[in-house]
């Protein structure tokens, strides 16, 4: 039986037709159109899948849509600013070769900025662990280390948000 | 490094695709929407080995909202890479011949509907004897067959001779005989398989989108299952999560969708689930290999004699090649005077094995590296010392006539060595602490089609014009490795512009020319070559009309930072904008072509000057050449093993990238320390695969990175366009014995089989301290 719900997106509010057992992530892809969310194993082991909710990271493959009613779902594409500008983790992605394939980066990033969010200058520890739980099978990690830690200190100095 | 005339090739610059990447906008094949698009869902075997004696799918298709329903004999028609051997089928006919194998496909209005579809498909099955072995799969070939035109179960048998190695072997002073055995790993690429297809049912045309690397085999493939001329279908790559080797050929999903649309008139997509990619599988072919490498007194090689049965899994696919490239892997980067190999591929009731990252180099490599520092060992002297030694150089030819112009491998081996410190730590660690070395090569492209052709591999065809600016086309196939990036460097290197005004359209068989896709790391040569002529024929028709406008001879004519130039008087000189324009104004837009045909060497047996079966497979342009070393510490009391740093120096020619070289190669070293320590696909008795989840499954994570130093050695291969090599796959080569290596220089035990797990570590201590 399908219901309607709403959900907060990048800080809109969509009004989606949902039955009580979709995935988040088949919502936010398929119902919203917010592709920039990867789908990589459907069983919460890859972390591609991976949103914000209330500024914690979810894997959205393994959530109910319905149970995130009333929180605050960030998706990558809430990440880039009004005029376009990208968000300091997605620049520094970029400027370290931290992008390969590209499938794992949105969960990747997001994953990141709740690290940073919490401590933004975490050590080499600290972000592996913190990245743990998404696979990358192209750069080997070593420049997505590199590009969180320079995120990190941009963030820090620069006091963006 | 490299040429320092050069201002884009050689530039570490940000991948052109990175922004759309990480704002999440690039576009991935199950990204995509189309208008009446339906969903289809395959219908897959619990058996491993059966005879399908009836499908019933009436209930499937009464079902509200299911619009068709496909079976083997729908497309009966045989696909594979290597056409000799094509025996794939989009669904399976007659028989299934592993776990998994699908026997049916659903299109629904809903993947939901498509689901339920599934499950009301009725499939009656009688069962046969599941073969997981490949030697019991030899042994039961009377009782038992997998395919009836292979009556032995093996697809193919190769027996290369080349020299003496009998006599060789007498005369050696130091022989020694060891096997080894290679694990069964997947891929585990990102993006799972997708395809979508549209069939216009008025035009009669199909287009399909596919997360492949070989546009140009998916639509030959295409053109045979579905019987369709090739003219009428075009193969579209949007982005693509990673491949390395598993989209390297057709995947039932793109056959699926294919049928599927042309029979319900409708756009239909099929995107695997992740325990799909598992059992359609395609990665690399567990090797049992028995090596024998004589050296002389003074420690050269005189002879290798090679034996390797693989385990290929249910169907042929590129199997046939890999098994050559893994004879021919033999012959480099050491000179053999004298070489055997004999090799057969075994087909076994498991998902199929295919083309792997370094595929056929991996685990020939593993056995000879490690067997070269055992031999060191018997000499008394480091494993640096005797790799040195036998190391090839420039203009070496193989006795199997491979030809090496350009090599940069003992410089390898010495920059990691001295950045790492090997010689003062090797020997000298405290137990449980160890340190190895292991060198390897690969190919940079190959030198023949998989199908009888001499065409060029690859077509570029550069556009310039006031409105486009620069365009590059060639339908090549960018998977995250980042060609697009390159081939945009080395054309505005060649065109004397910057790599930000050059646009690449590649991955489209319509709107991108020629190219045989993206593996055998052959597309940074490839492309560099035809990218090269394209642009000469564009500079030599702007030079004529800059002439005329800066008032000298057009051969007198430099190009350089955007600006044409004399070479006699610099202050005669013009913007390269206001050239095209005005040749854009008076001829027209201009074109430029070029082609890449690889110099098609063949295998030969040198000494006898006899052509040799399956030898002209190794053959390449040129080869690139590196070393790793890696410092482990293994934990006596859990076996587990912790990589603390790995050194790395490579010789890929000129780098067009270096950062995306590096990228390359770190992502290399943690894909082959996966196969090294943790990565196995396991089955149970009947055939099921008992791990098919990324969560059972085991690749490295971050927790897992070690300190990772990697160099560029400086090189440049005169004979190759900008100097180039391959920098993608040649990386994977040294990862497993130099682990293997830092292991035994831990613990004094030198392991054979794959991977080398926490149990079996504390397996082989328990055995070693009861000796």
């Amino acid at each position: 039986m399908k219901q309607l719900i709403e959900l907060e997106i990048n800080g809109r509010i969509y009004e989606i037709p949902v039955s009580p057992k979709d995935l988040l992530v088949d919502v936010i892809r398929k119902k919203v159109g917010l592709t920039g969310t990867k789908k990589g194993c459907g069983q919460g082991d890859c972390g591609a899948c991976t949103v914000l909710i209330d500024g914690e990271p979810v894997l959205s493959c393994i959530t109910l849509a319905i149970a995130c009613q009333g929180k605050k779902i960030t998706t990558i594409e809430g990440l880039v600013a009004e005029d376009g500008t990208l968000h300091p983790i997605q620049q520094s992605f970029v400027d370290h070769g931290a992008v390969q394939c590209g499938f794992c980066t949105p969960g990747m990033i997001l994953t990141s900025k709740a690290l940073l969010d919490k401590n933004p200058q975490p050590t080499e520890t600290e972000i592996k662990r913190g990245i743990a739980g998404n696979i990358c099978r192209c750069t080997g990690y070593k420049r997505i280390v590199e590009a969180i830690s320079a995120a990190g200190d941009t963030i820090s100095s620069g006091g963006v948000k | 490094m490299g040429n320092p005339n050069f201002t884009q090739v050689g530039r570490s610059v940000p991948r052109i695709d990175g922004p759309l990447k990480v704002k999440g906008e690039a576009i991935y094949t199950d990204d995509m929407v189309l208008p009446r698009m339906a969903y289809g869902k395959i219908k897959r075997s619990p058996y491993a080995h059966a005879i399908i004696k009836k499908i019933d799918y009436s209930k499937a298709l009464a079902l509200p909202g299911v619009l068709a329903v496909i079976t083997g004999e729908d497309a009966p028609n045989k696909w594979g890479i290597v056409p000799q051997t094509a025996n794939e089928v989009a669904l399976a006919v007659g028989k299934v011949r592993f776990h998994n194998e699908g026997v049916a496909a659903v299109a629904a209005i809903d993947e939901e509907t498509a689901e339920a579809a599934i499950d009301l498909i009725e499939v009656e099955y009688e069962p046969l004897p599941v073969l997981l072995d490949p030697y019991e799969s030899i042994q039961r070939a009377n009782e038992v067959k997998i395919h009836d035109d292979a009556p032995e179960n093996i697809l193919h048998v190769g027996d290369q001779l080349f020299g003496d190695p009998d006599k060789a072997f007498a005369e050696c002073t130091y022989v020694l005989e060891k096997e080894f055995h290679t694990s069964y790993v997947n891929h585990a690429f990102l993006e799972p398989h997708t395809a979508l297809a549209s069939y216009d049912v008025q035009s009669g045309k199909l287009q399909l989108w596919s997360s492949t690397q070989v546009p140009h085999y998916l639509h030959r493939q295409l053109s045979i299952v579905m019987e369709m001329p090739m003219n009428k279908i075009r193969v579209t790559l949007p982005a693509i999560g990673g491949g390395f080797g598993g989209k390297g050929e057709a995947s039932p999903a793109d056959f699926c969708a294919a049928l599927l649309s042309r029979k319900t008139g409708r756009p239909v997509k099929v995107t695997y689930e992740r325990s799909e990619v598992f059992a359609t599988n395609k990665g690399r072919h567990p090797c049992h290999i028995k090596m024998k490498i004589g050296l002389d007194k003074d420690g050269y090689i005189q002879a290798v004699d090679f034996d390797n049965t693989l385990d290929g899994g249910a169907y042929a696919g590129w199997g046939i090649v890999v098994m050559f490239y893994t004879a021919s892997m033999i012959h480099l980067p050491y000179k053999v005077p004298n070489a055997r190999a004999r090799v057969r591929r075994v087909y076994t009731n498991k998902p199929t094995c295919g083309a792997m990252r370094g595929l056929g180099g991996v685990q020939p490599r593993y056995a000879m590296e490690c067997m070269l520092d055992e031999m060191a060992e018997m000499m008394g002297i480091s494993p640096y010392e005797l790799k040195m030694k036998n190391a090839v150089e420039s203009g070496y030819r193989s006795v199997s006539n491979l030809h090496v112009p350009h090599t940069e491998y003992k410089k390898c081996l010495q920059t990691a060595v001295e950045k790492s410190g090997y010689l003062e730590k090797h020997g000298k660690l405290p137990f449980g602490k160890g340190i190895g070395l292991a060198g390897g090569y690969y190919i940079s492209g190959t030198a023949y089609t998989l199908y009888q052709a001499y065409k060029p591999h690859t077509t570029v065809l550069i556009r310039v014009d006031t409105e486009g600016g620069v365009t590059v086309h060639c339908a090549a196939a960018d998977i995250g490795q980042g060609c697009n990036t390159v081939m945009a460097q080395m054309a505005a290197e060649a065109l004397g512009i910057r790599y930000e005004d050059v646009h690449v359209v590649s991955g489209d068989t319509e709107l991108g020319t020629f190219d045989l896709g993206s593996f055998a790391s052959r597309l940074t040569y490839a492309s560099g070559a035809a990218i090269k002529e394209a642009a000469a024929e564009i500079n030599q028709k702007l030079k004529e009309v800059a002439a005329g406008m800066v008032g000298c001879r057009a051969d007198q004519l430099e190009i350089k930072d955007g600006r044409f130039y004399s070479i006699f008087e610099p202050r005669k000189n013009i913007e390269w904008e206001k050239v095209v324009d005005v040749y854009t104004n008076t001829v027209g837009t201009l074109v430029g072509t070029g082609h890449f045909s690889p110099p098609r060497l063949k295998g030969i047996d040198l000494t006898r000057g006899k052509r040799v079966q399956g030898a002209n497979i190794g053959h390449s342009p040129t080869f690139g050449f590196s070393c790793q070393i890696w410092e482990v510490d293994v934990d006596l009391e859990t076996g587990k093993i912790r990589v603390e740093r790995v050194t790395e120096a490579g010789d890929c020619g000129q780098a067009v990238n270096p950062m995306s070289v590096d990228g390359q190669v770190e992502g290399s070293i943690m894909f082959a320390m996966g196969q090294a320590l943790y990565e196995e696909m396991k089955m149970d008795a009947q055939g099921k695969m008992i791990n098919a989840s990324l969560h059972d499954y085991k690749v490295p994570t971050a927790m897992e990175l070690p300190e990772i130093n990697t160099t560029i050695v400086d090189s440049y291969d005169p004979t190759a366009p900008f100097g180039v090599k391959e920098s993608g796959e040649g990386p994977v080569q040294p990862t497993i014995p130099a682990i293997t290596n830092a292991i035994y220089d831990a613990i004094g035990v030198r392991f054979t089989d794959l991977p080398i797990t926490p149990e079996k570590v504390l397996q082989a201590l328990r055995e070693k301290k009861a000796r």
